[in-house]
């Protein structure tokens, strides 16, 4: 499907110097390959020194591993920001709203917009979250969007993060190592700054505390622990806000609250910013097996003793197979047309769709409908005849367990190599808060690189690495 | 009729407790014919940390136990009137929507023993059908106290041929939901003739039947639920209707004892 | 603050305080080695010993060698409190409490961490072990550096503190504890070589020489380096300065939340004990009952502050 060439977002599809990069691109002419190699060297320096890492799972060794990063920033004009923040604010809005319905009255299946399966067989449906509105109304107090672009004015929502979005510290500190690193860079761009974001997080928090009367609310960050994959950004963020840290053990349920063990006794907290999954969140109500809960939060929570941020039951809205009709939901709650796009998607439950998809299999994206992280996914036009002949057979053993989409064109943005700049495939993840005082959606975001020529694959745990993502002020 | 209902359940640790919760859902719910006067629960050796009520409509108290205590009494009791409505609880009320009960859980899946039971059952109305299924049951798992394992799923208890009301009751949810009726578990007090302590509760199922709402099954004694039963907690199985769901640090040599008594007034 | 933090605030600075005082160890040992007036391998028995590392070093080890012995201390992953292993703990309570860290602490920390684990990736000769040892304790003084320049005087800072003087007076004691006997009047003939090489031992092993010969001049008297190192409170590394110190921050901690610990009872008992005799009567009762009491109340000390400050359930 690709006969034109590849949109890069820095020379267009034409090599002509595209806006937004102008002035930083007569930058880049004055610089020579060795100062940038230096520099890029230094940049990696200064990241194993502050330790940003993250471990690499199904190792003997919790190892630490830095997720390269690149010196060449993405820049997106104000103008097109300005358009992608209508979008992602009606997404998320449209979200939380179809959050709330399908845990009361379910009118968009009453309506017929939704299957009524499309819930009752998910397994992110979370039936101790029926009847329960969350403090202020809010469900998703964290949004991270996944978008891709394709050319000049296409951007694309590849996945929507409901859970606990990750990756924010890497958008932070990116832009802090440039500052260190390029500071002429930041006074000849007007950069719009990221750096507001953790207290721009606290205060949304804040705001959904479950007591509105109380001042100043207790907020904490509970992490799984050290050896989680993303425990630095969690120290990070606790670090940033100013509150506590707190691992399952530390908490328990004290005089109808949650609280957690100070030196000085058990203190309650009233926003819990939780990095840890729904199934793992509450012994006693999910998974007893888990260590990494809180026995009886959730019975805190259905009471209204505490704020759950994201909350538990969310996953549903980030399903792939929901995804399909995110265009729907958009519509249905907002009664606007979604201004973001989705990727046409296959939904292989459906045996038309899943004949169409086996027969088109070697140009699909075919991807788990729970999975994450890139894993258990087949890239149809970069596999080989064995990969596909296997693929084929699971997805007819489990066709519901997939979703298939056409490989975009995605497009790149330079980075710099040992052979000077080269064009890679570049996603975007943009984060966006939510509180009842509203949405706020941080200018600028993720950017994942795919460090490999031609390779699509971003994923950190794929050999991908991250830029620093600039929106100027137009 | 009227009924007094006093529910004791005393543990005794040989070690202190070092921590420890309880999720209690033993309070009668006002329904179709079922009228709470009265309800209390006392608790010694711990405190009422939260309650509230669940997607089932369940009354829920989380109880903690005081820290280093070796016993722990929780004691229920009120007065509950009830109609005769011939098992018929009505039409579904929220929130959780009728389709939840429709899906089978760990403990109710079907399997090669509940097909085979399911062959059998033939009736020419809904109600008929849930009859035929509740005797076939009954007569499918002998009544047997002591037989089952409080984890056993509906398959077990076919296989080893006896269980008791839990059993049953997993059973027929097994069953009524692979003939298409959503059905719940409900777990409750039964008066029984001639004898007023008891040392557990009871459990039913009951299924929607098209036209009447939730109707109740009592496969253990081959009846629809009367005037003497009361209903306490429901769910999609076991799990979800437990009187008590229990997690515990230390206290080891742990001794229980319960006490139910229901009387008519 | 966490009940956690604190816990980890205290072992991330107790494990830096005995990995810089196993190097100290080890240098002390190879520098008698090469003295050749004792019996070298007899001589690093008594080191693991003061190291409280010799019971572990014979259940992995056959035979006890200088290179074994140096291998043992210095880098076996089997060894929890090998230098390697204990900077390598000290990162990893680090990572705990990173929040309570400012982030020149942690940078130190990471530094000193990556440093240890590229030089002690393999075996050092023995050349390169004084320059080793140097760059390992370079690297945990500038945390130490960091955290007297950076950190905010709270009880983040108290614990540390703590975790830093419980594990010297313990290190100490343990030294005096393996070696009182060469300390005892009338031991041996006074001033005879050997005497002279375990007393320098004994004040390499807490960087006191200089110290010492500040105080006391060129002459080494037995009693002497008891008194400094028991009793003197200008000295860094004495049981009776460390006593003060956890004193005094269990002091702080307590005026900061309003109450009065146990923990505090004990480190005012322990001070009293340590500044109100003298020497003489420190030999009268026994120097080596003395000490064995000292270790056991710092033992009793450390348990009562988990619990005072809820470092677990």
């Amino acid at each position: 499907m690709t006969e034109t060439p590849i949109f890069d977002e820095m020379w267009g599809r034409d090599q002509t110097l595209r806006q937004p990069y102008a002035s930083f691109n007569s930058w880049l002419e004055t610089e020579d390959t060795a100062r940038l190699r230096a520099k890029q060297r230094e940049a990696e320096e200064l990241f194993r020194l502050s330790g940003i890492t993250f471990n690499v799972y199904g190792r003997a060794e919790a190892e630490e591993r830095l997720i390269p990063f690149d010196i060449i920033p993405r820049i997106i004009s104000g103008r097109e920001w300005q358009r992608l923040t209508r979008g992602i604010e009606q997404r998320v809005r449209a979200i939380n709203a179809f959050l709330h319905d399908i845990y009361h009255r379910q009118e968009i299946v009453r309506a017929g917009r939704l299957p009524a399966e499309m819930i009752a067989r998910n397994e992110a449906f979370l039936p101790q979250m029926i009847g329960v509105t969350p403090p202020g109304g809010i469900y998703t107090h964290i949004v991270g969007i996944d978008l891709v672009r394709t050319g000049d004015d296409e951007f694309f929502v590849l996945e929507d993060n409901a859970r606990t979005p990750s990756g924010v510290s890497y958008m932070l500190e990116n832009r802090e190592t440039m500052l260190q690193m390029f500071p002429e860079l930041f006074s000849r761009n007007r950069v719009q700054p990221v750096q507001n974001y953790p207290r721009d997080l606290c205060t949304s928090l804040m705001a959904c505390a479950p007591d509105m009367q109380r001042a100043n609310p207790a907020v904490a960050v509970l992490t799984p622990g050290i050896y989680n994959s993303a425990y630095f950004e969690h120290a990070f963020l606790a670090d940033q806000m100013g509150v506590e840290l707190v691992e399952g053990h530390d908490l328990r349920v004290v005089d109808g609250r949650v609280a957690m063990r100070t030196t000085e006794g058990y203190k309650a907290i009233d926003v819990l910013y939780r990095r840890v999954d729904d199934d793992f969140l509450d012994p006693l109500n999910f998974n007893p097996e888990s260590a990494l809960g809180v026995p009886g939060i959730m019975d805190v929570y259905r009471a209204g003793g505490i704020t759950i941020a994201n909350a538990p039951g969310t996953g549903i809205a980030d399903d792939k197979a929901i995804y399909s009709y995110m265009p729907d939901i958009v519509e249905f709650y907002t009664g606007e047309k979604a201004i973001l796009k989705n990727v046409p998607t296959w939904r292989c439950s459906d045996p038309d769709s899943l004949a169409y998809v086996l027969d088109n299999l070697s140009d699909l994206v075919v991807k788990e409908v729970h999975g994450s992280g890139g894993y258990g996914m087949l890239i149809g036009p970069t596999a080989t005849k064995k990969e596909l002949r296997e693929f084929a057979k699971k997805l007819k053993a489990r066709p519901g367990n997939y979703i298939a989409q056409p490989t975009l064109s995605l497009s790149t943005v330079p980075i710099f190599t040992n052979k000077g700049l080269a064009p890679r495939h570049v996603d975007l993840r943009p984060f966006v808060l939510m509180s009842p005082g509203g949405i706020n959606v941080t200018p600028g975001g993720l950017t994942r690189v795919a460090l490999k020529k031609g390779s699509l694959v971003v994923n950190s745990s794929q050999g991908g690495g991250t830029k620093d993502t600039w929106v100027l002020e137009d | 009729m009227r009924l007094s209902i006093k529910h004791a359940t005393r543990y005794r640790f040989d070690t202190p407790l070092t921590y420890g919760l309880q999720q209690l859902r033993k309070t009668p719910k006002s329904s179709n014919g079922q009228h709470v006067l009265d309800w209390v629960t006392r608790i010694e050796g711990g405190k009422r940390e939260v309650s509230f009520e669940d997607h089932h409509n369940n009354v829920v108290e989380l109880i903690s136990f005081d820290r280093g205590t070796t016993e722990l009494e929780v004691v229920s009791e009120g007065l509950v009137t009830i109609d005769d409505t011939s098992g018929i609880v009505g039409p579904h009320r929220g929130p959780a929507p009728l389709w939840l009960y429709a899906r089978p859980t760990d403990r109710t899946r079907v399997g090669p023993a509940t097909r085979k039971l399911l062959r059998g059952i033939d009736g020419d109305s809904d109600l008929a059908r849930l009859h035929a299924l509740s005797a076939a049951i009954s007569e499918a798992v002998v009544y047997l106290v002591g037989a089952s394992e409080a984890t056993w799923t509906a398959e077990d208890a076919l296989n080893a041929g006896e269980g008791v009301c839990q059993d049953h009751t997993h059973v027929f949810l097994a069953c009524a939901r692979e003939l298409g009726f959503p059905a719940r578990y409900v777990s409750g007090y039964l008066l029984m003739d001639g004898q007023v302590r008891q040392d557990a509760m009871h459990a039913w199922g009951e299924a929607h039947v098209e036209g009447l709402g939730w109707v109740g099954f009592d496969a253990s004694n081959g009846i629809s639920p009367d005037a003497r039963y009361v209903r306490v907690a429901t769910g999609l199985d076991y799990a979800d209707a437990a009187p008590v769901t229990g997690l515990q640090v230390g206290g080891h040599g742990e001794a229980l004892r319960v006490d139910i008594a229901v009387q008519q007034q | 603050m966490l009940g956690k933090t604190a816990n980890g605030l205290f072992w991330m600075y107790r494990y830096l305080e005995r990995a810089e005082n196993t190097s100290r160890l080890i240098e002390t040992g190879q520098r008698i080695a090469l003295t050749r007036l004792g019996d070298g391998d007899e001589e690093w028995e008594s080191v693991l010993q003061t190291a409280g590392m010799a019971s572990g070093f014979h259940a992995h080890n056959e035979e006890l060698g200088k290179d074994a012995a140096i291998d043992w201390m210095l880098r076996a992953r089997e060894n929890p409190s090998a230098v390697r292993s204990t900077i390598g703990a000290a990162r990893q309570n680090a990572r705990l409490v990173r929040t309570a860290l400012t982030g020149e602490v942690w940078e130190a920390m990471n530094r000193a961490y990556m440093g240890s684990e590229e030089r002690l990736a393999r075996r050092v000769s023995e050349r390169d072990l004084p320059r080793v040892l140097g760059l390992v304790r370079q690297g945990t003084a500038l945390v130490r550096g960091a955290t007297l320049g950076t950190m905010l005087r709270n009880d983040m800072y108290d614990f540390a503190r703590l975790g830093t003087f419980l594990e010297r007076a313990d290190n100490t004691a343990r030294i005096l504890d393996v070696k009182y006997y060469v300390l005892l009047p009338g031991m041996s003939a006074v001033g005879s070589s050997i005497d002279n090489v375990q007393w320098e031992t004994i004040l390499r092993s807490v960087s006191a020489r200089g110290g010492f010969r500040m105080e006391y001049g060129g002459a080494v008297e037995p009693r002497n380096i008891a008194q400094f190192l028991i009793l003197d409170k200008r000295m860094p590394r004495s049981l009776a300065f460390c006593a003060v110190k956890l004193r005094d921050n269990l002091g702080y901690l307590a005026s900061n939340y309003g109450t009065r610990p146990q923990s505090l009872e004990m480190a005012d008992a322990l001070v009293r004990r340590l500044l109100t005799h003298d020497i003489e009567a420190v030999f009268d009762f026994g120097l080596h009952e003395y000490i064995e009491e000292v270790i056991g109340a710092l033992g009793t000390l450390g348990r009562q502050i988990e619990i005072d400050f809820r470092f677990y359930e």
